[in-house]
């Protein structure tokens, strides 16, 4: 599993964004206007690199809302849903 | 022109080519739509016993039926992972959150029977023990009601249908928030972690589906999988029930087949009344389609290039004297208050883009705004527990896309246009 | 022997009142939705976290060396039931009770994940008990009771607990505060068109 990465689910109905893990794991979460945590890779389920899974799951474990979720498998290629329409 | 363009008009007229129109006067839904059960009975037959499930499961997806509450899921991919898990729920969601939306409230009204053996049917399919109408208050219950005494004298329930209401929001129709609904909570969308076909009402397998979607079921099973194909595109098959409103002569609910021109679906709602100017295609978190468009064919397919989808049917004519802007951002406002104020990103991005279309509307002169329209829709995409956000994104963009000409009007201030005309007629 | 059993649960309650005055000082900061000055926002629940844990250890040297102690005369019942000791029964109870609390409070922390915010959250409510309940053991019991500087630890205990209250509770949450720009008024349906609902063609 952690030889491929994984990703990392954020329950949005939980979260309050008390920021806890855009600080913990600023390669993968930046901040948005509002305190909630926003992927870089702009992927509903941003990917975890192998080498942050671990500490990934550190985040998961202090988030104060338990609106993390470290899943097993790396997010698809290409990114996900969403209506990501081609610039007129 | 971009080499994107080229590609879209080409795939456009692909699907253009394969569109099979409902012969003139023909319809599905709408002509077997029978409200008492003898009827309907006399007219389409008993539904076919379901000898075996895995043979009508693969008609169904050889069909190509798909989901009409405006995702547009393929049915039989549903049916099969709600029928994988242990005593599964069927919902027959007749919620109808969506304003611009009529349909569902025309199925409950006429074609109770088609929805209830849909329902039936489906239930039987995925092996269900529990069915259940998820219905509006008023006159859509009322028919329900109605409908289930005549079956249950007929004898033609043998999963027992319980009804539950509906809220009047928008987000009511969501399919977890009508599991949440049903479970006695108030109905909000859910994270998706745990997906309703897999753990739903009470943990059950959960099958939620639009009540169209139930009322072509229960054709598709009596008249076969060739037939239901005999119309529309063979990208969309089958008919959909649209719901056209705005600046056309004769707004309502109409059954055509996918693929019919835009203009021509116009036309059966009586036509423009003044001079066109766009027609809002999907819903309220649709995208916008250009009167000079008219002969994009409403599919999936045709529609893909303005950003579009067939979505639930919806169809809102703007005409020539009424400003687009004015037009989304008063519906991106209703969208910001709709919102189940759950998800951050949604709960505050959402008024802050309302406020900003507004300002835009509102011919404040800041060129500013626009690229923070453009900013606000990349903070808000895909971040939340339901696809709130994602409609709102999409007309949000969609109108910044289709009226350039306006928004430089706005900027110079010259905007003199007015609102939506109030349109005759009373609801 | 006996002597140094004494002294070492009279020492162990004494730095396990001021570290659980350190849990429940940072349990409530870290509530407060904002980071402590000059600390990531990380480091307050894992200080919590592991603050606590000391805690629960120094609580264990505690009971377990006063339980081994032969003048305590405490039994096996008398950690787990309160009131029921022969020592001052009121005092000690308090504290058996602030003790049960603290390995209820552990237990579900531990499984918080599977517990479920919502229920995990309800449950460590009973530190607001559990912290009273040990300060006032500390200061009913035991031979130190009544010494000019064990009421001195714990008024500066006191103080801590009430200064992180007036932290999160004075200064506005932005979590729970007012949310970005207020709603605009929108719950209205824009209507764009009234609706007419044509049947079926007859």
């Amino acid at each position: 599993m952690s030889r491929r990465g994984a990703r990392l689910h954020i329950d949005w109905t939980a979260c309050e964004g008390r920021g806890l893990c855009s600080e913990m794991l600023t390669e993968i979460l930046a901040i948005d206007d509002w305190g909630y945590p926003l992927a870089r890779d702009g992927r509903p389920e941003p990917a975890v690199p192998r080498e942050l899974v671990a500490h990934a799951r550190r985040a998961e474990r202090l988030c104060p809302r338990l609106a993390l979720r470290v899943l097993p498998e790396p997010p698809p290629t290409r990114p996900q849903g969403g209506s990501q329409l081609p610039p007129s | 022109m971009t080499m994107l363009d080229h590609r879209e008009s080409r795939d456009r007229r692909t699907s253009t080519d394969d569109y099979r129109p409902l012969p003139p006067g023909a319809g599905r839904l709408l002509l077997a739509a029978h409200p008492d059960l003898a009827t309907h009975h006399r007219h389409l037959g008993l539904l076919p016993p379901l000898a075996q499930p895995a043979r009508l499961l693969a008609e169904i997806d050889a069909a190509g039926l798909r989901g009409r509450g405006g995702a547009g899921f393929p049915t039989a991919r549903k049916l099969a992972a709600v029928a994988a898990g242990r005593s599964p729920v069927v919902i027959a969601n007749g919620a109808e959150g969506e304003p611009a939306s009529a349909k569902d409230r025309t199925l409950w009204a006429h074609a109770p029977h088609l929805i209830l053996d849909g329902l039936q049917l489906a239930g039987a399919l995925v092996g269900a023990r529990r069915a259940i109408g998820y219905v509006p208050a008023g006159p859509s219950t009322a028919s329900l009601r109605r409908a289930l005494a005549d079956r249950e004298a007929a004898g033609a329930d043998p999963i027992p249908v319980e009804i539950v209401e509906a809220p009047d929001r928008f987000l009511a129709g969501e399919e977890s928030a009508v599991v949440s609904r049903i479970e006695g909570k108030p109905a909000l969308p859910r994270d998706t972690l745990r997906r309703v076909v897999v753990a739903g009402v009470d943990g059950h397998p959960t099958l939620v589906q639009n009540v169209e979607t139930l009322a072509h079921l229960a054709l598709l099973a009596r008249f076969g999988g060739a037939w239901f194909r005999g119309v529309g595109t063979s990208g969309d098959p089958g008919t959909f029930l649209a719901t056209v409103s705005g600046a056309v002569a004769a707004p309502g609910v109409y059954e055509v087949a996918y693929g019919i021109p835009l203009g021509d679906l116009l036309e059966r709602a009586g036509g423009w009344v003044g001079r066109p100017q766009a027609c809002l295609v999907g819903g309220y978190g649709g995208a916008w389609v250009p009167a000079d468009a008219a002969d994009v064919p409403v599919s999936t397919a045709g529609l893909r290039p303005f950003g579009a989808a067939p979505g639930a049917g919806v169809v809102v004519a703007l005409p020539a004297g009424a400003c687009g802007l004015r037009a989304a951002a008063d519906i991106t406002r209703y969208l910001a208050g709709q919102g189940a104020r759950q998800c951050g990103p949604c709960r505050n991005g959402l008024p802050q883009m309302a406020g900003t279309l507004t300002r835009l509307a509102d011919r404040e002169r800041s060129p500013a705004l626009v690229a923070e329209l453009e900013r606000l829709t990349r903070l808000v995409e895909g971040r939340g527990a339901c696809h709130h956000p994602d409609g709102t994104v999409r007309l949000v963009r969609s109108t910044l896309r289709t009226f350039p000409a306006e928004i430089d009007r706005h900027l110079a201030g010259t905007c003199g246009q007015e609102p939506m005309p109030a349109a005759g007629g009373a609801r | 022997m006996n002597e140094a059993l004494w002294y070492t649960g009279r020492g162990a309650g004494l730095v396990t009142l001021v570290l659980l005055t350190v849990v429940v000082a940072l349990g409530v900061a870290s509530r407060a939705g904002r980071p402590l000055p000059g600390l990531p926002r990380f480091a307050t629940p894992v200080l919590h976290r592991n603050a606590s844990l000391l805690a629960v250890v120094l609580l264990g040297v505690h009971v377990g060396s006063l339980l081994f102690d032969p003048y305590a005369q405490l039994r096996l019942v008398d950690l787990m039931l309160p009131f029921a000791g022969a020592y001052r029964p009121l005092w000690l109870g308090l504290g058996t009770l602030a003790f049960d609390l603290v390995v209820a409070l552990v237990i579900t922390s531990l499984l918080r994940s599977r517990l479920g915010a919502t229920a995990w959250r309800r449950i460590h409510w009973a530190a607001y008990a559990a912290w009273p309940l040990a300060v006032l053991h500390g200061l009913g019991t035991g031979t130190d009771a009544g010494t000019a500087w064990l009421r001195a630890v714990t008024a500066v205990c006191v103080l801590t607990v009430a200064m992180a209250g007036a932290y999160r509770l004075l200064l506005p949450d932005p979590a729970t505060g007012p949310l970005g720009p207020p709603a605009p008024p929108g719950n209205r349906d824009p209507r764009l068109t009234p609706l007419t609902i044509s049947g079926p063609p007859r």
